[in-house]
């Protein structure tokens, strides 16, 4: 450029780039699904970005109203798959606030155990999916496949399903929890602390990570509440909200832990929080364990119930945010209406305000930072 | 913060506006939907989030329902409007809170309701050619769908 002589471009041209628009999805292997993302780059830049869902669309809320309330159940497993058991607990729980049933203090009790094992499967498939994303290829995510192992293997023993549990059930749960349960949490729990160190050894504190997630994609606080967002992806911007602290369900008053929270909103913070959660939901699984009450869990309510005209709505704390359940009666079998309000469809809405301006490779990063499952995007 | 509550502020604001009081949410006219979504979000009442927006099928009529949520007060707010079958426009909360954008979205696609002056009023989960709105009572389920040729997404539209 400085010699006019030996360059093609001419003095006072510029170098000029024109907009280009890249189709990332629906087919891509960090959409963690069928997401079709439509960027528009400058470069390498994003200058824009326009979130198209409806894929994997199975018109869930339809079906709920040809089915009855417990038919649904199955239904609910395949929403969030990853973690199934805090979406038949929601439902459940809608459907008994409908009924205005109570339950004994045992079947909290399963249930806690069991949803909060979950979010731990939950959480260890969402670091290790968004490490894989970053490039850290393998190795994190088969190490936490491996923990996850063990919880699948539990609920397998216990329902005989890996991935769709169908295990709540309207007044209880299916089947009482197998006698060596108590062993193999207990025991689980030991060997997952040891293994969080590892993780943060590995992941939390590592130069190349910290590079690739520190200020990346960056939710404000009050842009998180504008958009409706929930769960860690909230906490993780510094609003110390968590439905089982501030509006507590079922029996989450009776258990001490934290929540934990973030600074600055960054890819970093929101990987920080679910480690951090696993270590808390530790927590309230080694209380519930130690004081589960005798009794009986396995549902005793008739197999055909009609509800009470009325509607309930109740939300609960999953994995990847507030999940709620909108149901209306009409006093029939069947709900009139069911409303599934997913956490990952307003987190997914924020995206294009995260990944503006940032690199295509960052776009990732945030993507896998969001930890959204489209299964309950589209329903 | 009881429901009762908001009620007697929307009967001093808004006199007239309340339509019904439901056992869990408040009914109220169309027209001053937008004033009093404006008292809600900038009052102290400080409802900051949108949580859910849906709509039932009533037959004779769709509701629309809202669910707002103060981090302030912890109250859930259960707002519905009753839209004729004949009418069914409703102003849109997008301006107001960003979460409305895709809810208000998702509930055109599904039930029709024609969202006043959203910025971005598409199909969400359907195909755009798509004609029907499915989760109303009356839809037909055909055994066998063809969609017209799609001429595939407008690009950076």
């Amino acid at each position: 450029m400085n010699d006019p002589g030996t360059s093609f471009i001419k003095k006072g041209d510029e170098l000029r780039s024109e907009e280009l628009i890249v189709n990332m999805g629906p087919q891509h292997p960090s959409t963690h699904g069928v997401l079709y993302l439509e960027l528009r780059l400058d470069g390498e830049t994003v200058v824009d970005c326009r979130v198209h869902i409806g894929y994997l669309h199975r018109s869930c809320e339809k079906i709920a109203e040809n089915r009855t309330y417990t038919q649904f159940i199955p239904f609910t497993d395949r929403l969030d798959y990853i973690a199934s058991m805090n979406n038949n607990l929601g439902y459940v729980l809608a459907v008994e606030k409908l009924l205005n049933l109570q339950v004994n203090d045992r079947v909290h009790y399963v249930r806690t155990i069991i949803a909060e094992l979950n979010r731990i499967g939950s959480h260890l498939i969402g670091i290790g999916t968004f490490a894989q994303d970053l490039g850290a290829y393998a190795t994190p995510m088969f190490y936490c496949f491996r923990d996850r192992e063990i919880i699948v293997q539990l609920f397998d023993e216990l329902c005989g399903g890996r991935l769709t549990y169908n295990y709540m059930r309207i007044g209880g749960v299916q089947t009482e929890l197998p006698p060596h349960a108590d062993k193999i949490i207990k025991d689980f729990i030991k060997y997952e602390r040891a293994k969080l160190k590892e993780y943060n050894e590995l992941l939390t504190y590592n130069a190349i990570f910290l590079a690739r997630t520190k200020k990346i994609g960056i939710l404000k606080p009050e842009v998180a509440i504008n958009y409706s967002v929930t769960g860690p992806m909230l906490r993780a911007s510094g609003v110390k909200w968590d439905l089982r602290k501030d509006e507590p369900y079922m029996i989450y008053d009776r258990f001490k832990f934290d929540v934990p929270v973030g600074k600055n909103g960054d890819s970093w913070d929101r990987f920080k929080v679910r480690l951090d959660e696993i270590s808390e939901s530790l927590k309230i699984v080694e209380q519930a364990i130690g004081g589960l009450p005798a009794g009986n869990a396995v549902s005793k309510i008739n197999k055909v119930y009609k509800a009470p005209p009325g509607e309930a709505y109740l939300r609960t704390e999953n994995p990847k945010g507030e999940l709620g359940f909108y149901l209306v009666s009409d006093g029939g079998l069947k709900p009139y209406r069911n409303k599934i309000r997913s956490p990952s469809f307003s987190n997914i809405a924020v995206l294009p305000e995260l990944i503006r301006g940032l690199n295509v490779s960052d776009a990732v990063c945030v993507l896998g930072s969001t930890d959204v499952v489209m299964g309950e995007i589209d329903r | 913060m009881e429901q009762t509550q908001i009620l007697q502020i929307l009967n001093e604001k808004f006199p007239g506006s309340v339509v019904e009081e439901q056992p869990k949410a408040i009914v109220i006219k169309g027209e001053s939907f937008l004033g009093i979504a404006n008292l809600l979000k900038g009052s102290d009442l400080d409802f900051a989030n949108l949580h859910c927006v849906t709509a039932v099928d009533r037959r004779d009529k769709i509701e629309v329902v809202y669910h707002f949520y103060t981090f302030k007060h912890k109250f859930m707010l259960t707002l519905k409007v009753f839209l004729a079958m004949n009418d069914l426009n409703i102003e849109s909360l997008a301006n107001l809170w960003k979460s409305a954008n895709w809810l208000e979205r998702e509930t055109y696609d599904l039930f029709g309701v024609k969202f006043l002056n959203h910025p971005d009023l598409r199909r969400i989960l359907n195909p755009d050619e798509w004609t029907d709105y499915p989760l109303r009572k009356d839809f037909d389920r055909p055994d066998f769908y063809r969609l017209p040729q799609s001429e595939g997404l407008k690009a950076g539209g």
